[in-house]
């Protein structure tokens, strides 16, 4: 399979610990697979559709979208799940998904103190630092201090909102539109959504920057 | 569970280092864990809350040095082995050894679109919402030591229900293999010196999701 022969070049790129737990992974899946429970062509296509399909390229055409028509921003304020279900995605999206506007007065950021929950069928996987504990343990009490590690400020007076997803409900914030970007089409606005704008982290590119 | 996990206000674990262009994963076998987790989920093995209280059962120190997809390695191993869906002996020959356990369902590949969207954890309503937006409340000082979703940091305080956002199963339950017990999940807000004291800043509100069982009235 495929795989096995992605599995042999880790073992020659990465140090022991690394070989150990591919180890006790395959060793999890032979058995697995062997007993019957899951399918590897299952895993295969799962990982596949991870690594193809499914990524913050979404929400970022979810945000161009409500930057360019006031009646779908109304929609995905109101009902994030089904707005977003409204363009016709790759994958559904699941319930609960709720969208959180930054504006002049207040900027808001998502984390997941307790573990890693993130809306991931709009931004695919969490990356590791959101996953991390200094992400986790900061977030909730010193945002000012996290932006900064991500280059951003903030003016003093703007107020931050922390959302800590503690249940299903999922959250993906919305940034402000870049300042001369009157007259972009959805496209071209849509590179200028990063990942971490939409966790909040950050702030959306400026049209210089994709110039 | 006040476990280390429960990591929200902590201090000491330093700066957030992003990764430059970070790859989906960052070895096969990484991939490789995520879907045999979430296919043993798929096929009904334990509940997504079950799976959450695995994890913190890791020991602290393990917790805190195994990286991400380490840890849902580790967890995975326990629990198909507390739940006597594999022997640690197979695990440690690395092929089955003996005959498996009859599960509630199959994953097939034709399943797989299913997994990539999260389930879902609405439910009917039992009784009214207690509380309605707007109203002050108190976080209960709870300290269970199994499965919670009510974070430390935020026990004990005083907040304002901003949402209520419909009826949830209820991890505290499914967590530990009882009914999922649908409760009221409210978005609370709190002002960061009600969580952290009056150094914090003052511009900052701080929400989480908060069950019903989690709140009382403010006195």
């Amino acid at each position: 399979m495929a795989h096995d022969h992605e599995h042999d070049d880790d073992h020659h790129q990465h140090g022991s610990e690394l070989s150990e737990m591919q180890l006790r992974v395959r060793a999890l899946e032979t058995v697995l697979a062997e007993k019957g429970y899951i399918d590897p062509a299952a895993l295969d296509a799962m990982i596949e559709a991870h690594e193809t399909k499914i990524g913050p390229h979404i929400g970022a055409h979810i945000v161009a979208k409500a930057w360019t028509d006031p009646a779908f921003k109304r929609a995905l304020i109101e009902d994030a799940t089904k707005a977003a279900q409204s363009l016709g995605l790759i994958n559904r999206v699941g319930d609960h998904l709720i969208a959180v506007e930054n504006t002049p007065k207040l900027h808001n950021m998502i984390v997941c103190t307790l573990c890693s929950c993130y809306p991931w069928e709009v931004l695919g996987l969490p990356p590791v630092w959101y996953k991390s504990a200094p992400y986790r343990s900061r977030a909730v009490n010193d945002p000012r201090g996290v932006l900064a590690d991500f280059g951003v400020t903030l003016p003093a007076e703007t107020q931050i909102r922390v959302w800590d997803s503690t249940a299903e409900t999922r959250f993906l914030v919305l940034p402000m539109r870049p300042a001369g970007t009157e007259g972009w089409g959805e496209e071209k606005l849509a590179a200028l959504v990063t990942r971490d704008s939409m966790i909040g982290t950050s702030l959306p590119k400026s049209p210089g920057e994709v110039a | 569970m006040d476990g280390i996990h429960d990591m929200g206000g902590m201090h000491g674990f330093g700066k957030v280092e992003p990764e430059e262009n970070e790859p989906v994963f960052h070895a096969a076998w990484e991939g490789r864990c995520l879907a045999l987790n979430r296919a043993m989920g798929a096929i009904g093995a334990w509940t997504i809350d079950e799976g959450r209280a695995g994890i913190e059962a890791l020991p602290p120190d393990v917790y805190l040095s195994s990286s991400y997809y380490g840890k849902w390695a580790l967890r995975l191993e326990n629990m198909v082995v507390a739940r006597g869906l594999a022997g640690a002996d197979e695990l440690a020959a690395g092929h089955a050894l003996h005959a498996a356990k009859q599960m509630k369902r199959k994953l097939t590949v034709a399943d797989v679109p299913r997994t990539l969207t999260r389930g879902s954890f609405g439910r009917e309503a039992l009784a009214p919402a207690r509380f309605k937006t707007g109203d002050r409340v108190r976080t209960k000082n709870i300290h269970p030591a199994t499965h919670t979703r009510l974070p430390r940091y935020a026990r004990g305080r005083i907040g304002e229900i901003e949402a209520i956002r419909g009826c949830h199963v209820f991890p505290d339950s499914t967590a530990i293999g009882g009914d999922e017990d649908p409760q009221w999940l409210y978005t609370v807000r709190f002002g960061a010196r009600e969580l952290f004291g009056d150094s914090a800043d003052p511009t900052l509100t701080v929400s989480i999701e908060a069950f019903e069982p989690y709140l009382e009235p403010a006195p």
